[in-house]
């Protein structure tokens, strides 16, 4: 019984870790910007890992369920990696917006930045840092600036 | 050897298939993107699919020392990425 909940929660799981995966490939692909392939590209892989190494654990569950001492070494290694994956993640995102905000990328359509001089290349008392915002108008002028 | 449902190693590696796919995307936008923060955001999806299809593939082919080899590599590309962006961001180390 609990075998047959475990297994097709495993199935639900991959479906999911799949479609996400997809998605991050074709937001990369299709975005017009820096900052918005990187809210693709992390974001989905990261909500897409989750459920797919999820889906690894709960394999790993099952097995120890049935009396196999293999599944808990799997579900505890798979713990272990998907924790490194949430740690890291996010750290290395923001790292890439800010180094693209510095470097003088700007976003797609923006007339004006606001973090223009809030954020300074090298600052003794560093400003709090606030996401990237951008200001979209709706006549998309001066794009190739 | 890590006895699993039947027909699941095999569903495992439809999953590494369409995880590829996802790669290929990923290689074009580093191949063709426009500047070096594009890129740098590819190569980060790219280290991201690859963490995760080694795990798949670590169940599907029923070893956990691809388990393993996942944890180091998802460090180890952490640190990578975050000099890519310190070097993009100029300034000093």
């Amino acid at each position: 019984m609990i075998s047959e909940i475990f297994e097709i929660v495993i199935y639900i799981f991959l479906a999911i870790g799949v479609f996400f995966n997809l998605l991050a490939g074709i937001g990369l692909l299709r975005f017009p910007d820096v900052y918005t392939r990187l809210h693709a590209g992390t974001k989905c892989t990261t909500f897409g890992s989750i459920f797919l190494i999820g889906s690894v654990i709960l394999l790993g569950l099952r097995m120890w369920w049935n009396n196999d001492a293999d599944g808990s070494i799997l579900a505890i290694h798979s713990i272990v990696a998907l924790v490194a994956i949430l740690v890291t993640n996010p750290t290395g995102a923001h790292a890439l917006a800010r180094a693209a905000h510095r470097s003088g990328v700007e976003p797609y359509g923006a007339v004006v930045d606001d973090l223009k001089g809030t954020i300074k290349p090298k600052a003794e008392s560093k400003p709090k840092k606030k996401p990237v915002k951008k200001k979209k108008t709706s006549t998309k002028k001066e794009e190739g600036k | 050897m890590i006895e699993v449902i039947e027909g699941l190693d095999t569903l495992y590696l439809v999953v590494l298939g369409m995880l590829f796919l996802s790669v290929v995307m990923a290689m074009i936008r580093v191949i063709l993107g426009p500047t070096a923060p594009d890129r740098a955001v590819g190569l980060d999806t790219i280290n991201t699919i690859v963490i995760v299809s080694m795990i798949i593939f670590g169940i599907a082919k029923g070893s956990v020392i691809y388990i393993d080899v996942a944890i180091v590599y998802a460090l180890l590309s952490f640190i990578s990425i975050l000099f890519i962006a310190k070097y993009l961001e100029g300034g000093e180390f």
